[in-house]
């Protein structure tokens, strides 16, 4: 019997193929009668059972908490009125639905904008640097040039060690009293700085480790992406006369566009919802001052006593929000350009 | 730049790809900064490990050498059931999640079928998710199912962390893969999963090997999940173990480099392995006319 099906799938996808690339952009709608959806199982069944094990995966892990998120933010809910067992004693949940209250306490609250700010400041700084960064260094280990895989090696290495171990680290380099910057300044006699202390430096801090840890993946796309980019236009693009600078701005660019898109994007959401490095750094001190919209909102639900639920979960929602806007937004940019799915 | 024809000496003109020594050794220096910043800290971290707890913050390389840090950290700590813990998690995490988003990967790539875009889309925006929105629902589901400090728990939630990025991932790496070759496989009798089974995934090795890279490093550093599912000492992931050496009252920095070192130690090393495939040309070779 599984023999039969393959065979008319083999046939019906070679029945396709023989126009050509046609079979990957039509979805012959067929008359509309009693066999449609038939024939739309009996075409598409194995795409479908390809897909499956990630959509359920994804639809128990990912979509019941997001309804319960969504819920949780309608309420009151807090640390000491939810459901919990405390031994064998069962406590019921006593919280109450409020509404919107929670998002118009959020949203007419200085604290959010202020958090806000500063997610934006630091997700464009951070992607922009590692960005370009990693671009540079792409391109340069891209060409042929002596011990290119010792430096791609090194570089990729900050990806290869688990985030929480370098930002230890990083906070071992950066101790104020007897860190070895530190100690590296008052050899050079400049007074010590106190890098995750003060207000600005600990920004800058925050976002140096951030692009030291996000260049290793830009760099390890970018020269994929290069790579796929074939030989023979620069080739040609070198007969024609064309400059170095000409061959990088209208050969090696355009080439690089679907892969830069989806890194870019990808890499603004991470950066964006990044929760280890500011919260292992500094905990989002001194202060609030390095606090981005997730540590915040990680902190009412775990760290500020009683635990505030729902306002967390209004954050969570408001922070969902803003980022699917965000990829609307980017994803329709990029099809402006002709780069569809 | 055009005539190399009368009597011009063969070294004024370069071939393509080199270089005057000047660009060479401006393109070293560059590299050579870059290489040093990378490693640095690392490295550092490897010295730190190797000191008397009392000199942690010494600058001095290696002064005291002793092994103490790390005889401690394994004998003396839960360090090696955290070990075994993460082992699990992590192996299992990364077999299956590179399975299904290859699979995910092909369908998206190279079927037109109704639900495509909606997957697409939830492949994106799952990315999205903030652990703060979900770690509180997804204690209490895991909770209710009873894979609280469970190994099976933490792999669930770790396929979705890894999954839609790898499978994105994948999509990009098939979508370099002529189709043709599938055609070719189709036209001689193979079934669309004997088509992705034998032709496509022996070539598109070096995207699996990024992208059993990716879900191990990402199992093997996660943090937030790890503390809040799994608790009792014993049942800690190393991420979680780590954080007990350095907190508010302890600041152990001798055990936590040391342990810090093991951790990375095997991550460098299954780095080591699929670095070769990272970046090598997709399908080279496979359609060279």
């Amino acid at each position: 019997m599984a023999v039969e099906t393959s065979q008319s799938v083999a046939k019906a996808a070679g029945a396709r193929s023989a126009r050509g690339r046609g079979h990957r952009t039509d979805n012959t709608p067929g008359s509309p009668g009693p066999g449609r959806l038939r024939r739309a199982l009996s075409t598409h069944w194995y795409a479908w059972s390809m897909v499956a094990p990630v959509v359920a995966v994804i639809g128990v892990i990912i979509g019941y908490p997001l309804v319960r998120g969504v819920y949780l933010s309608l309420t009151d809910a807090n640390e000491a009125n939810v459901e919990r067992t405390i031994g064998i004693n069962h406590i019921p949940a006593t919280y109450e639905f409020v509404g919107l209250e929670n998002y118009k306490a959020v949203l007419t609250d200085n604290v959010f904008w202020d958090r806000l700010g500063w997610t934006v400041v630091w997700t464009v700084s951070c992607v922009a640097l590692s960005f370009t960064l990693g671009l540079v260094l792409a391109t340069m280990l891209n060409r042929k040039i002596k011990g290119r895989t010792f430096y791609r090696m090194a570089l990729i290495l900050p990806w290869a060690v688990p985030a929480f171990v370098s930002v230890f680290t990083w906070r071992l380099l950066f101790n104020e009293r007897s860190g070895l910057f530190n100690k590296l300044l008052a050899g050079g006699g400049i007074d010590a700085i106190s890098w995750l202390n003060d207000p600005t430096w600990a920004k800058v801090s925050v976002i140096a480790v951030n692009v030291w840890l996000g260049v290793p993946f830009m760099l390890v796309a970018m020269l994929g992406g290069l790579q796929s980019i074939p030989g023979e236009l620069y080739e040609a693009a070198e007969m024609d006369g064309a400059t170095a600078w000409q061959r990088f701005r209208h050969i090696t660019l355009p080439g690089l566009r679907p892969v830069s898109g989806t890194v870019i994007l990808l890499s603004s959401i991470w950066t964006f919802n990044m929760f280890p490095v500011i919260f292992l750094l500094t905990r989002g001190g001194p202060g609030d001052a390095t606090e981005i919209l997730v540590t915040y909102a990680y902190k009412l639900s775990f760290v500020v006593s009683p635990r505030d639920f729902a306002g967390s979960a209004a954050w969570g929602v408001l922070i969902l929000a803003l980022l699917s806007l965000f990829a609307v937004a980017y994803r329709r940019a990029l099809r402006k350009q002709g780069d569809m799915w | 730049m055009s005539t190399n024809t009368q009597t011009a000496p063969t070294r004024k003109v370069r071939a393509r790809g080199e270089r005057s020594p000047l660009a060479s050794a401006g393109l070293h220096l560059t590299l050579l900064v870059a290489t040093l910043v990378a490693v640095f800290p690392p490295l550092w971290l490897v010295v730190t490990s190797f000191k008397p707890k009392t000199d942690a913050f010494d600058t001095s390389v290696i002064k005291n050498f002793t092994l103490g840090n790390y005889s401690h950290v394994v004998s003396d700590t839960q360090f090696l059931a955290w070990l075994g813990n993460s082992l699990v998690v992590v192996g299992i995490t990364t077999v299956v999640g590179v399975f299904i988003s290859a699979t995910t990967g092909y369908a998206v790539s190279r079927f037109r079928f109704p639900g495509l875009r909606p997957l697409m889309w939830l492949l994106l925006i799952t990315q999205m998710f903030p652990v703060a929105v979900l770690i509180v629902p997804l204690y209490n589901l895991l909770a209710s199912l009873g894979m609280l400090n469970q190994p099976v728990g933490l792999v669930i939630t770790y396929l979705t962390v890894a999954v839609p990025f790898c499978a994105w991932m994948m999509k990009g790496y098939f979508d370099g893969i002529p189709a043709e070759i599938d055609e070719a496989g189709r036209v001689d009798g193979l079934t669309p999963f004997g088509t992705f089974w034998r032709l496509i995934m022996p070539l598109a090795k070096p995207g699996l090997a990024v992208t059993a890279f990716y879900t191990f490093i990402t199992g093997w550093g996660e943090v937030a999940y790890a503390s809040a599912f799994m608790t009792g000492e014993e049942n800690l992931t190393l991420a979680g173990g780590l954080q007990t050496f350095v907190n508010q009252y302890t600041a152990d920095w001798g055990s936590l480099t040391a342990a810090a070192v093991l951790i990375a130690a095997p991550a460098a090393v299954v780095f080591g392995l699929v670095q070769r495939h990272l970046v090598s040309g997709l399908t080279a070779g496979a359609t060279k006319s």
